[in-house]
């Protein structure tokens, strides 16, 4: 990993304090991205995901609310936390949508369904850059020529729920990338749509990133799409990340149990036909019912009682850019 | 095997495009046009595409949960044939016991204002299993062998996980011992960590009770773990049906490489040059003339355009509907 | 794919789950709801305030002292009394005398009260006689003054109007024919709306087709002059109950249809959602699917949609009364009363012709936080 990374997530903790309970939604996340590589963030459905996506961009959802923890952004030589700003002050909305920019997981909610998408794609561009409306205009088609749709002149005056689940993907993408951000983050940009639309995407998104020298932060829960995309991988459970390595360690010497589990469980094209799985026991717990110690032990293998149920393990160092958190290899 | 346990063909569905103040018909949308499949007894068929190719139109008519346009489909019970399409009302309850279906997603499928006791029993009940301790026995057999502790029987189905859930929705389809499960991506909307373990039940309960399966999926890794032969559907149509084994290491339709290719591996070394298509899946409303997925096709020909491709035998059991099936050399993953 | 060792030893269960959080998994949908609808507060004390109201429907008679029909020129207008709680120390509510005379001037009546006269106020004092809740014939009312002494000892919580009748009385009674013009209205409503969104959204096709169509020309109607067309068109010679009974089928005319709408919006959405496809397959009969899957879904949400229907219900009535189109005199309802307050000399002059407006606001606001309330906590499993 480059020796300054372009976005350092230190020990990020992000809660919702509701009626029935505190959901720890986020606990506890470091990781790093560094100046142009693919960060795939991993884990099943609730972990956590998409709300460290949105404590980075302060937009978490209230009653949501950053309680700990540094979101370093370097911005030139200097580094910003993020998570000091005030969520809707200037400089907070200087970075959101131009030096940062994301790709959201809903595909209907991500446009408004009222506007051309070609418009909103101008108020993108209007709102961060000093371009005419004509110039902006000129840019849109652009962006929409560079992402693959086809005939954009055209497409530009179209709703959003007049294009294909692909197509307004990729118009997502264009707007997102219309102000050269250097930070793509891109929350399951591919989970809506069919595989041979996603290879579309995929491929897409490795060129714009050849062309423009972004960094992408992935986030999606399948890991075929990760060993395709990555250049690190964090593996995130229950809030907390139990594994950061570069993709190929993750993949061909994964350490934490969690990690190694699910690679395990996971259906695989080439397998033997009708080959049975070897499945994680139990299902992921009920967020407002957290386990004690490490979240993962009751469902680990390799639990060790008396240890991973009394306390958490910190995420340490276990190879070259390896990183996991598990009293294994304390 | 002798007899298959059920044959479809020619099955089209045609739903109406209505518009306007008196809702006119306006058009058709194809969602499944034209059919054909038999399912042996104790196989598992699986019935892949992407997402509006017709699948879960299929699988709901061949349990007539939606009237088919046209089509047989027919079913071997006692020995006999049962054409499904022309039952009764009383007849069809009456061969529901045979024929069971599980769904998609577990939070829209359980009546939540029903305990497990009657979401389980009820078929019982319905079936005229009218004594409560006895459903109460069987109700509690049925949720240990689906891997649910029987004393969760009184409970709501919002006490439970989507992994949980699917079981019970596993359980009440199996209450009456169906010779034939239709299941519409079962595990589709599960945590990747529970997928596995809803496999595996199915594998084990396919072995224990003698099931036969229509596993209707969009994941080819998950299709392979379970099914003897796949279908491979596009824009309402088969267009390549065969083992397993030859599907993925043979294919012989050009748009089931290409799903194929697709398939992102979870290898980061096996990360390479993917056939990649161009273009969006076709509208079933208004499908390209010809072979449906000749503006996709990276092989096609001009015949493509004007002719429609029919089924044929490539190889026993292996059929494709393509017009240079015969010519290509296409690769497959193994 | 690095060589990984098949697990050893099975996962161990789970530790055993706490206890509240048991409670909410064998908890029916009328619980979840109950849970839910608690913590709406405005909603609960809303519906505290509804229970009152139809307490006092049942107890009009019993709250009110005063024959609301019987005027005396004497007492016209009289501004409301104030009421003295303590006489010295001792817990012993009583009002003023007064005395009535003349204006020399303007003419008109002002009334004085006179200090040195204590009338006490009375529990379950005798009073008209009355059936209570229409059964048990009886003469004790909640308060009253003793009766049989002079004329100017009498009690008049809210004052009187032009004809010198007890108004706080009256709006006992108004309440009551008000309130149940709109409890009957909704009724009728929910059993039209009910009825045929049922048959639309079941049955589908042309019978689908001609209920829509039929809704849709009705609801195109504007509401205020079809009303006012109706109600002048009924026969002046029309008894009170048939008058009555007339008001309530027209403030329900246009109510089914919304009703029917929701019923027959739900009835589509619920035909296809997954867990009634689910119920045919398994092999249920149409009833069972209906009544035992599709009913208890929606239900709550009727429930809901009819509470939020009520206040306009009321405040039909209300403004065709006030109107004088709808309820007439000697009839009493909130419209009526107000309908003395029409004239704004008469207002400003006695202010306390306008307090019926009180219980309309009230009421109206009641019903719809209720309304609102219900409907949140209609869907407990909304995700
Ligand atoms: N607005 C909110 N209010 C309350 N809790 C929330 C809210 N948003 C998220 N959460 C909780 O935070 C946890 C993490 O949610 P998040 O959306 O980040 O998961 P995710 O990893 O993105 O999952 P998915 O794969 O389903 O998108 C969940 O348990 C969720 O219940
Ligand atoms: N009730 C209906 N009325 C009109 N069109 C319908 C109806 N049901 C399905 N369709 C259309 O039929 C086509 C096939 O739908 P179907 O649900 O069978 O697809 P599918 O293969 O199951 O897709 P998915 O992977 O998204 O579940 C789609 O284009 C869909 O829009
Ligand atoms: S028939 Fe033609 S267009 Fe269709 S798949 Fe075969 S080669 Fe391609
Ligand atoms: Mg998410
Ligand atoms: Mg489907």
């Amino acid at each position: 990993m480059a020796a300054e990374p372009l976005l350092s997530v230190r020990n990020l903790k992000t809660y919702f304090a509701q009626d029935e309970g505190l959901v720890k939604a986020v606990d506890g996340v470091s990781f790093d991205v560094a100046p142009g590589s693919t960060m795939a963030i991993v884990g099943e459905s609730g972990c956590g995901k998409s709300v460290t996506a949105r404590s980075i961009l302060r937009i978490v959802d209230r009653p949501g609310r950053i309680v700990e923890g540094e979101i370093l952004f370097r911005r030139g030589e200097a580094a910003t936390d993020l998570a000091t700003l005030d969520a809707n002050g200037a400089e907070m909305r200087a970075i959101r949508g131009a030096e940062i920019a994301l790709i959201f997981q809903e595909p209907m909610s991500s446009f408004s369904p009222v506007h051309s998408v070609g418009n909103q794609i101008d108020e993108a561009i209007l709102l961060h850059q000093a371009v005419s409306r004509r110039g902006a205009r000129d840019k849109t088609i652009e962006m929409l020529r560079r992402v693959g749709v086809p005939s954009p002149e055209e497409r530009v005056d179209q709703l959003s729920n007049q294009l294909s689940g692909g197509l307004r993907q990729r118009a997502m993408i264009a707007m997102a990338l219309s102000c050269q951000p250097t930070l793509l983050i891109a929350d399951e940009p591919t989970t809506a749509l069919d595989v041979t639309t996603q290879t579309q995407i995929l491929e897409l998104m490795r060129q714009l990133q050849k062309e423009d020298g972004m960094a992408i932060m992935l986030i999606t829960h399948d890991l075929g799409v990760v060993a395709e995309m990555a250049t690190d991988v964090a593996v995130m459970y229950l809030g907390r990340v139990v594994e950061q390595a570069p993709v190929d360690a993750i993949f061909h010497d994964p350490k934490h149990p969690y990690t190694r589990a699910l690679l395990r469980s996971i259906p695989r094209i080439r397998s033997r036909t009708r080959e049975r799985l070897t499945p994680i026991a139990g299902s992921v717990p009920h967020p407002f019912d957290r386990p004690h110690g490490c979240s993962f032990h009751p469902r680990c293998t390799d639990f060790i009682a008396g240890r991973c149920d009394a306390s958490a393990p910190e995420l340490g160092p276990a190879g070259p850019g390896h990183a996991v958190s598990c009293f294994l290899y304390e | 095997m002798t007899a298959p346990l059920l044959t479809v063909s020619g099955l089209r569905k045609h739903f109406p495009i209505r518009k306007g103040f008196l809702k006119r018909t306006v058009g058709h949308v194809r969602a499944v046009d034209g059919v054909d499949f038999h399912i042996d007894e104790g196989e598992t068929l699986g019935l892949v595409g992407e997402s509006g190719c017709g699948k879960t139109t299929t699988a709901r008519c061949l349990l007539r949960a939606i009237e088919p346009t046209a089509g047989t489909i027919t079913m071997r019970v006692n020995g006999g044939d049962v054409n499904i399409g022309a039952l009764g009302r009383s007849e069809l309850r009456a061969l529901r016991r045979q024929m069971q279906m599980i769904f998609q997603d577990p939070f829209t499928s359980l009546n939540p204002r029903m305990t497990l006791l009657d979401l389980v029993g009820e078929p019982l009940l319905v079936h005229g299993m009218k004594s409560r301790r006895e459903r109460e026995d069987r109700v509690a057999d049925l949720l240990r062998r689906v891997g649910l502790r029987p004393e969760y029987m009184r409970r709501f189905p919002h006490a439970f996980s989507g992994g949980e859930r699917q079981r019970i929705g596993i359980a009440r389809a199996l209450a009456l011992h169906p010779r034939l499960v239709v299941a519409d991506e079962p595990v589709s909307a599960l945590d990747v960590s529970v997928q596995a373990q809803i496999l595996n039940l199915l594998l084990d309960l396919q072995a224990d009770f003698g099931l036969t399966y229509l596993f209707v999926a969009h994941d080819l890794s998950v299709v392979r773990h379970i099914s003897n032969r796949v279908a491979v559907m596009y824009v309402g149509r088969i267009v390549e049906l065969g083992g397993t084994d030859r599907i993925f290491s043979a294919p012989k339709h050009p748009y089931t490489a290409a799903l194929l290719a697709a398939v992102p591996e979870p290898d980061p070394r096996a990360r390479g040059k993917r056939i990649m298509l161009q273009g969006d899946v076709a509208n079933p409303a208004k499908p390209p003339s010809g072979c449906h997925f000749h503006p996709r096709c990276p092989h096609a020909i001009d015949r493509c355009r004007t002719e429609v491709p029919v089924q044929q035998p490539i190889a026993p059991g292996h059929v494709v509907a393509c017009h240079r099936a015969q010519e290509l050399k296409l690769p497959g993953v193994d | 794919m690095a060589v990984l060792a098949p697990p050893t030893t099975p996962a161990h269960e789970p530790a055993p789950l706490a206890l509240p959080e048991q409670r909410i998994f064998v908890a029916s949908q009328w619980q979840l709801m109950w849970w839910r609808f608690r913590k709406h507060r405005l909603a609960m004390v809303s519906s505290v305030i509804v229970i009152g109201f139809y307490l006092v429907v049942l107890g009009a008679d019993f709250l009110a002292y005063a024959d609301p029909d019987r005027s005396e020129a004497q007492r016209s207008l009289m501004p409301p009394q104030r009421v003295y709680f303590f006489d010295g120390w001792r817990f012993a509510p009583y009002v003023h005398g007064f005395k009535g005379a003349r204006d020399p001037n303007t003419f008109k009546r002002v009334y004085v009260a006179d200090p040195t006269q204590k009338v006490p106020v009375r529990f379950f004092a005798e009073g008209f006689e009355y059936r209570f809740l229409g059964l048990i014939p009886t003469t004790r009312h909640l308060i009253g003054v003793d009766r049989g002494r002079d004329a100017s000892t009498t009690i008049f919580l809210l004052g009187t109007d032009l004809q010198g009748r007890d108004l706080w009385s009256r709006l006992m009674y108004g309440t009551r024919i008000s309130l149940t013009i709109g409890l009957l209205g909704v009724t009728m409503s929910l059993v039209l709306g009910v009825v045929l969104g049922g048959l639309s959204g079941f049955y589908g096709g042309i019978t689908d087709t001609i209920i829509q169509r039929t809704i849709e020309i009705l609801r195109s109607i504007p509401t205020i002059p079809l009303w006012m067309g109706l109600a002048a068109a009924l026969p002046r010679e029309w008894t009170i109950l048939q008058v009555y009974f007339a008001i309530t089928i027209i403030i329900s005319l246009l109510g089914w249809t919304e009703l029917a709408r929701v019923v027959r919006g739900r009835f589509l959405a619920m035909r296809e959602e997954d867990f009634v496809v689910s119920a045919r397959l398994v092999g249920c009969s149409q009833l069972r699917t209906i009544f035992v899957h599709m009913v208890p879904s929606f239900m709550s949400h009727i429930i809901a949609a009819t509470t939020l229907a009520l206040p306009a219900m009321i405040i039909s009535e209300t403004a065709l009364s006030f109107l004088g189109l709808g309820l007439r005199p000697p009839a009493i309802s909130w419209g009526v009363l107000l309908q003395q307050a029409q004239n704004v000399q008469t207002v400003a002059i006695s202010p306390w012709l306008m307090l019926p407006a009180v219980p309309v606001i009230i009421a109206v606001m009641a019903f719809n936080f209720l309304g609102d309330g219900l409907r949140d906590a209609a869907d407990p499993y909304g995700r």
